[in-house]
C-alpha cells in the first residue's frame, strides 16, 4: 500500500479487498478479552483534529491503542492549534516529535495533501472539507460486505446533501470501484452537476428508487448550510427525502439502512427507522474500529514508500478525474 | 529449481500418527489437552492430529487456529505489512494443556510470537510444541516437544510443506531459495 | 545623460512600423538616433531580438500598505528584468489610490527607483466601496489615464454608467473592469467544473464573469465610453467581446500569461500558486483565449502580477489568497508556450505585450515605433535561452505559477529612456 490514505483514489479495488479482509482479523481481536495486539508497539500515532469530532477521533484512538501504538491527541480546543498556529508549524512540531502516522481531520479540502509536504510519517485523511472521508467509506463497504456477502452488483442509494458531503464522495467512488451501482438521490440543488461523470446515476424521487435497493444510505442534513438556501426549508426537505417509517417499509426485506452519523432523528431519518434491525448504524461504528486498525496496520506495518520520506505527489497519490469515471 | 523430496504422502501420514501417539503418551491421555495450529498449514495439521487422537483415545480434542502476524517481530521491516490469516480459538485456554502445532520449525521466531499471542488469550497450565519438520538454525532458545522429522538444511534453502487441504497433495521438499525482493517470499521465520 | 549605445545586428521586431528585420539600432541622448558616426558602446545582438519595451497594463505593486509583499522599487526592478519599460500598478493599495495624494506618492517612489515608468491606476470608486465615484478629475490632473476598482467589480450598473460618462470629458481616459459577479462567485476557490468537484472545492462558474462582461458592454454601449476588460478567463466572455467590437463599441480586453498557459487541471495537487482570480478554467477556455489573442479580439497581454507573502500562500488551499507574480516570467511564458509552438507570431506577441497596451494607455513614449527621434524604451532578449523559474526573484514574493518550470526566452537588456536599467540580464539599479 501507498504511504498515505488521502482519498479513495489512493487504493485499488484489490487493495480495498485486502483492507477489508485484514479488518476481519481485527474484528476478531475486538472479541477477545485482551483486545490488544503488539503489532504497532512503539509507534506514535497523532490525532490532529481541527474539527470537533468525538466519535471519529475515539474510533482512531481505540484503533491505534489496540495495536499497542502510543496516541497523541491534538485538537482545536485548548492547544496551540487554536492560537492561530499555522498548519505548517503544527506539522513541523509533530514531525519533530517523531509521529509515525498523523490522522488529520480539517475543514479545508486538500489540507491532508498539503500536510504530506511537511511530514515524513503516513497521513490518514479523517475528513477534509467537502472533499473526502475515505475511512468512513471503507468501514461502510465492510459493513455492506459483512451483511450482504458481496459488493459487486449491490444497488446503493445515497440520499441527501451530496454536494457538501465528503462521505458521499468517498463512498460513491469506492462503490463504483468495487462494481456496485450507485444512485444519488436528493433535490437538484444538492447533487453536483457533474456527478454522472463519477459513474453514478441521479434521481430526485426517493419513492421511485426505494423498492430496488440493497442499501439505503442516508446523509445528515446540514442545517448550518440552510443559510445559503439550497432548499426552501428543512421541513420541505424532510417531507420529500426523509426516510420515514412508511418509506422504510418500501425497501426490500433484506435491504440495509445506513447513516454515517450523527443522525438528526426526525429529519433525514425517523427515530423508529433508526432503531429497526435493518438499520446497521451501530455496526458501522464497531466496524469502524476494525477497519481503522486494518488501515494503520497496513500503512505502518511495512517499510514501504513512506519510509523514503516522500510527499504524496511523489508516492503517486494524486489521481485525475478521468480515473474516477472508469473506477480504476 | 531442483527440489529434493524429503517426505511423501505415506511418510507424512505416519509422522502425524506417531506424533498423535506421543502427545497422548506424554499427557497420559487426551484429557485437558487442546490443539492450537499456527496459521497457515499448522491449523490443518492440528485438525489431522485431533482426528488421529480421536481415533486413538475415542475423545474429541478441541482445535483452534492462531494467526501470529500481529505478534511478529519484523513488522515495519519488510516492504509490505505481512499477510494476515484467521484466528479462531473458541474455547477457554485457562488451565489447559495447549499443544501448539506448526509445519516447520526454523529460527523459532514464529513460536515466540505464538507464545506471546497465546498468553493474551489466557494462562494455560502447559504449552507444548509439535512440528512436522525441524530444520535447525534456531535463533532463539525454543525447542519442539514432538517432531515429525529432523532435517538438516542450509540457510539458503527453503523447506516447502504441501498439505492436501491447501496444496492438493501431502509432501515435504527442500528447495534452493531464489534471490528475490524481501517481503515477496513466503519465508517462515 | 547616458552614453550612446549601438545595438548591433539584432532582429528588430517593431509592430508599430511593421518591421521584422535584422538591423543596427543607435541610441543617443535618450532617443533613437539615425545611424551616423557616433562613438557608441557597441552591444553585439547577434541572435537576439530587439523590440519596444514591454508595457504592463495590470500589476499589483502593493505599496503603500503591504511593503512586505512588494514595493514600487522591487516591483519596478522585477518589471525591468522582465523586459517592461512601463507598468500600471492597480489602486487596491492601503490606503486605496482614490485621490491625487496617493497617486503622487506612487509616482515619486517610481521616479526614485528609476527602473521603469509607472502609470498608476486610480480607483473608480471611493475606497473601492463601489458606491461613490472617486475624484477622477483630480487624479487625471495628477497623470492618471486608467481607472479601475480591480480586485472587485463595480457592483452597480448606475455607478459604472456615471463613471464611463464622466470620463468622456477627459482625453484618452479608460475605465478598466474586473468582471466578477460577487453573488455567483462568492466562496469560489477555483473554476467550477469536474476538477473542483473532485477536489471538493467550491467553484466559480464562468458565468460569474460573463454576466458582468455582458452588463458592462451594454453600459458601454449606452454611454459611448471607453471600456477595458481585465484578465478575461472565459470563452463566453471572448465571444461577447468579439460581437461588441464588430458592433463598433470602444472596448479593449486583456489576458494574462497564466490564463494562456494553465487550466483547472493544474490545480489537482491543491497548489496554491495556481489559485487565481479569475480562476484557471477549462482547456477549451484556454484555447479560445489563445485564438482571440491571435485574431486581435483580445488586444493585450497583462500580467496581473499579484505578490503574496510566503506564509499566506503556504496555508490550506481555501485560506490562501489569490494570485501569482508574473512580471519576470511573462515574456518567456508567451514565447515558450505560444510563439514557439506556432500558435502566435512573434510580431503579434510583441504587439500584445507592448504596442497595444501602450496605445490603450495612451503612453506615447512606449510601444514603438523604433524610429529616430522616438524615446529609447527598448528590450533586447534571447529567444533561445533556457532557464528554470526559481528564487531568488527580484520581486519580494515567490508565488509564481511557473515555479520550478523550464522556460525559453530571457531578457538581456532593458533600456529606459536611453539608460540601460538591465544589462546582460542584471539589474543596474
Amino acid at each position: 500500500m501507498n504511504g498515505h490514505l488521502l482519498s479513495i483514489h489512493d487504493v485499488s479495488a484489490q487493495e480495498i479487498v485486502r483492507i477489508l479482509d485484514t479488518a476481519e482479523s481485527f474484528r476478531e481481536v475486538g472479541t477477545r478479552v485482551i483486545k490488544k495486539v503488539p503489532a504497532l508497539r512503539g509507534r506514535t500515532v497523532v490525532n490532529l483534529f481541527y474539527e470537533n469530532s468525538t466519535r471519529t477521533r475515539i474510533s482512531f484512538e481505540l484503533a491505534a491503542k489496540r495495536l499497542s501504538a502510543d496516541v497523541i491527541n491534538f485538537s482545536t480546543s485548548g492547544s496551540s492549534v487554536s492560537k492561530g498556529e499555522s498548519l505548517k508549524d503544527t506539522a513541523l512540531t509533530l514531525q519533530a516529535m517523531g509521529a509515525d502516522a498523523i490522522v488529520i481531520r480539517h475543514s479545508s479540502s486538500g489540507a491532508p495533501l498539503t500536510l504530506t509536504r511537511w511530514v515524513k510519517g503516513s497521513v490518514l485523511n479523517a475528513g477534509d472539507g467537502t472533499h473526502e472521508h475515505p475511512t468512513q467509506a471503507l468501514l461502510d463497504l465492510y459493513t455492506m460486505r459483512d451483511r450482504l456477502g458481496r459488493l459487486e452488483g449491490l444497488r446503493v442509494a445515497i440520499v441527501g446533501d451530496v454536494l457538501h458531503s465528503r462521505v458521499a464522495r468517498s463512498l460513491s467512488f469506492a462503490l463504483v470501484k468495487m462494481g456496485a451501482e450507485v444512485m444519488l438521490v436528493g433535490p437538484p440543488t444538492l447533487i453536483p452537476a457533474d456527478a454522472p461523470a463519477w459513474g453514478v446515476q441521479v434521481s430526485h424521487d426517493i419513492d421511485a428508487v426505494l423498492p430496488g435497493l440493497d442499501v439505503c444510505y442516508m446523509l445528515r442534513v446540514q442545517r448550518e448550510r440552510q443559510r445559503q438556501q439550497y432548499v426552501p426549508s428543512v421541513r420541505e426537505y424532510a417531507r420529500r427525502f426523509g426516510l420515514s417509517r412508511e418509506r422504510a417499509g418500501m425497501l426490500p426485506d433484506d435491504a440495509l439502512v445506513m447513516h454515517p452519523g450523527p443522525m438528526n432523528r426526525g429529519v433525514e431519518i425517523d427515530s423508529d427507522v433508526a432503531d429497526l434491525p435493518r438499520a446497521v448504524i451501530e455496526e458501522q461504528v464497531t466496524n469502524g474500529i476494525a477497519v481503522r486498525m486494518s488501515l494503520l496496520y497496513l500503512l505502518l506495518g511495512g517499510s514501504g514508500p513512506r519510509a523514503a520520506g516522500g510527499s504524496a505527489e511523489e508516492a503517486g497519490a494524486v489521481r485525475l478525474p478521468e480515473e474516477v469515471a472508469t473506477g480504476a | 529449481m531442483p527440489a529434493t523430496r524429503l517426505m511423501d504422502e505415506a511418510e507424512v501420514r505416519r509422522s502425524i500418527t506417531r506424533i498423535a501417539h506421543e502427545i497422548v503418551e506424554r499427557n497420559k491421555g487426551a484429557e485437558g489437552v487442546v490443539l492450537v495450529g499456527i496459521a497457515a498449514r499448522g491449523d490443518d495439521l492440528a485438525r489431522r492430529l485431533s482426528a488421529e487422537i480421536g481415533r486413538i483415545e475415542g475423545r474429541t480434542v478441541p482445535v483452534g487456529a492462531l494467526d501470529i502476524t500481529f505478534y511478529r517481530d519484523d513488522i515495519g521491516i519488510r516492504a509490505e505489512a505481512p499477510e494476515v490469516h484467521e484466528t479462531r480459538i473458541d474455547f477457554d485456554i485457562n488451565g489447559w494443556t495447549v499443544v501448539l502445532v506448526d509445519d516447520v520449525l526454523f529460527t523459532g521466531r514464529t513460536i515466540r510470537s505464538a507464545l506471546d499471542a497465546l498468553v493474551d488469550f489466557g494462562r494455560p497450565t502447559t504449552i507444548q510444541l509439535a512440528v512436522l519438520v525441524d530444520r535447525g538454525h534456531r535463533e532463539l532458545p525454543i525447542r519442539a516437544d514432538f517432531v515429525g522429522k529432523n532435517v538438516p538444511t542450509r540457510k539458503d534453502e527453503d523447506v516447502r510443506v504441501a498439505l492436501r487441504e491447501v496444496d492438493g497433495e501431502d509432501a515435504v521438499s527442500v528447495v534452493e531459495r531464489v534471490m528475490s525482493e524481501p517481503g515477496t517470499k513466503r519465508v517462515r521465520a | 545623460m547616458p552614453e550612446p549605445v549601438l545595438f548591433r545586428g539584432a532582429r528588430v521586431v517593431d509592430p508599430a512600423s511593421g518591421t521584422d528585420d535584422v538591423a543596427d539600432v543607435l541610441v543617443d541622448g535618450g532617443a533613437i538616433a539615425p545611424s551616423s558616426g557616433v562613438d557608441a558602446t557597441v552591444l553585439d545582438c547577434d541572435g537576439l531580438v530587439l523590440a519596444p519595451g514591454l508595457v504592463d497594463l495590470h500589476a499589483h505593486l502593493r505599496q503603500p500598505g503591504r511593503e512586505d509583499k512588494e514595493t514600487v522599487e522591487s516591483g519596478c526592478r522585477a518589471a525591468a528584468l522582465g523586459g517592461f519599460t512601463a507598468v500600471c500598478p492597480m489602486a487596491n493599495t492601503d490606503p486605496v489610490a482614490d485621490n491625487a495624494a496617493v497617486i503622487h506618492e506612487v509616482l515619486e517612489l517610481a521616479r526614485a527607483a528609476g527602473t521603469c515608468d509607472v502609470f498608476p491606476v486610480g480607483a473608480i470608486t471611493r475606497g473601492l466601496g463601489g458606491e461613490e465615484m472617486a475624484e477622477l478629475g483630480e487624479m487625471v490632473d495628477a497623470g492618471v489615464r486608467l481607472f479601475s476598482d480591480d480586485g472587485r467589480c463595480v457592483p452597480s450598473a448606475r455607478v459604472l454608467r456615471n463613471a464611463l460618462t464622466y470620463v468622456r470629458a477627459f482625453e484618452g481616459v479608460v475605465i478598466a473592469e474586473h468582471c466578477e459577479d460577487a453573488s455567483l462567485g462568492e466562496g469560489g476557490q477555483m473554476h467550477e467544473g469536474l476538477t473542483s468537484s473532485s477536489l471538493g472545492l467550491a467553484g466559480q462558474p464562468r458565468e460569474a464573469e460573463e454576466v458582468v462582461v455582458a452588463r458592462d458592454l451594454a453600459v458601454a454601449r449606452l454611454t459611448g465610453g471607453r471600456l477595458h476588460l481585465c484578465h478575461l478567463s472565459s470563452a463566453g466572455s471572448v465571444e461577447l467581446v468579439r460581437r461588441a467590437k464588430a458592433e463598433g463599441l470602444r472596448v479593449t480586453a486583456e489576458v494574462t500569461p497564466h490564463h494562456l498557459v494553465f487550466s483547472e487541471e493544474d490545480l489537482l495537487t491543491y497548489d496554491t500558486n495556481m489559485k487565481m482570480n479569475p480562476p484557471l478554467r477549462a482547456g477549451r477556455d484556454r484555447g479560445e483565449l489563445r485564438a482571440a489573442l491571435a485574431d486581435g479580439t483580445i488586444d493585450a497581454i497583462a500580467t496581473d502580477h499579484a505578490p503574496h507573502a510566503v506564509e499566506e500562500k503556504e496555508a490550506e488551499f481555501d485560506q490562501a489568497p489569490f494570485g501569482t507574480i508574473g512580471l519576470e516570467t511573462a515574456l518567456a511564458a508567451v514565447l515558450t508556450h505560444l510563439v514557439e509552438p506556432g500558435e502566435l507570431t512573434l510580431a503579434r506577441a510583441i504587439e500584445a505585450l507592448s504596442t497595444a497596451p501602450a496605445r490603450i494607455l495612451g503612453a506615447g513614449d512606449h510601444g514603438g515605433p523604433i524610429e529616430p527621434g522616438r524615446p529609447a524604451n527598448l528590450v533586447v532578449f534571447d529567444p533561445s535561452a533556457d532557464w528554470v523559474v526559481e528564487p531568488p526573484f527580484a520581486s519580494r514574493s515567490r508565488n509564481s505559477a511557473f515555479l520550478g518550470r523550464r522556460l525559453r526566452g530571457r531578457v538581456v537588456h532593458t533600456m529606459l529612456r536611453g539608460e540601460l536599467v538591465v544589462a546582460d540580464g542584471k539589474a543596474q539599479r
